[in-house]
């Protein structure tokens, strides 16, 4: 319980900020992307500053032996640059391209009842839901006994 | 469309987003990685879900209470069509998907870590979005 206090309270933070940085809004959000025409750079200074505040962050948090409600810290293993990193991140930036929206974006615009927010994110839910589905049946046909 | 550089507002609202990610490291030992949150949300529901459910209500609640409880307004505008939703709505699942995250958990805590990973994903997926910006915009005429 406490976790999900901790949890819902670190979320209403997070949307706070993407909704005041203006990163809920995909013109804004295109408006960086296009640098041959109406170039906005607010986005470039939104990554600055939370870039900062995590790299200093982080120095601290990682040195204590546990977080403060969990065993242990839960950190991504893979140190591979292999193709569905490549692949992957390469189709995202497409479709961040075309609709301006991010997946950390398109959620707290959910609250502002946009119809475009729920259309984008119900649409990438089911793209989520589709490629798993994709990666298990393909390892399953690599590794067929297991 | 135009749209007006605001660097105060950039700043505050980049820095509560650091803030977060900081927080959640700290007190659940989380990335703050929409994608991966988001993913343990779906069918087969992740054991640790209530967390997940718990950070995606806040986010989502966030910009109601800054509209109906704080009178601010929250500036948003979309001009795809919905076809065009719908389809990069899927790319961009995919997409993260199989790219592991997208610009919350590569772009801010996977580089705040120094990440290789998430330092080649942030470039890439950066790169093709102002590519495709390009095309959509003044190859295809824009939406």
């Amino acid at each position: 319980m406490i976790r999900m206090l901790s949890a819902g309270a670190i979320g209403l933070v997070f949307g706070s900020g993407i909704a005041i940085s203006g990163m809920a809004s995909p013109a804004k959000v295109l408006n960086f992307f296009d640098i041959f025409g109406s170039w906005d750079p607010s986005l470039a200074l939104v990554m600055a500053a939370a870039l900062t505040v995590t790299a200093i962050g982080y120095r601290f948090v990682l040195k204590r032996p546990r977080p403060i409600l969990e065993p242990k810290f839960h950190l991504p293993a893979n140190r591979k640059l292999d193709l569905p990193l490549l692949a992957g991140s390469a189709a995202f930036g497409i479709g961040w391209g075309i609709t301006g929206f991010c997946p950390g974006g398109a959620i707290p615009a959910l609250g502002l009842g946009e119809p475009s927010a729920w259309i984008f994110v119900g649409s990438m839910l089911a793209g989520i839901a589709a490629a798993r589905t994709i990666r298990v049946t393909l390892e399953q046909r690599v590794a067929p006994s297991t | 469309m135009i749209t007006d550089f605001t660097p105060f507002p950039a700043l505050l609202g980049g820095s509560l987003i650091g803030l977060a990610a900081v927080a959640l490291m700290a007190f659940n030992g989380r990335i703050a990685g929409m994608t991966g949150i988001m993913t343990g949300l779906l069918p087969p529901f992740a054991a640790d879900w209530g967390w997940r459910a718990a950070f995606l209500l806040g986010a989502i609640g966030a910009p109601i209470l800054m509209v109906l409880a704080g009178g601010h307004t929250v500036a948003f505008e979309s001009t795809a069509p919905a076809p065009w939703l719908i389809v990069g709505g899927l790319i961009v699942g995919v997409g993260v998907y199989f790219g592991s995250g997208c610009t919350s958990g590569h772009g801010v805590c996977g580089i705040a870590r120094l990440s290789p990973r998430s330092i080649v994903a942030t470039l890439t997926f950066m790169a093709t979005a102002v590519a495709t910006v390009f095309v959509v915009r003044h190859v295809l005429g824009g939406f």
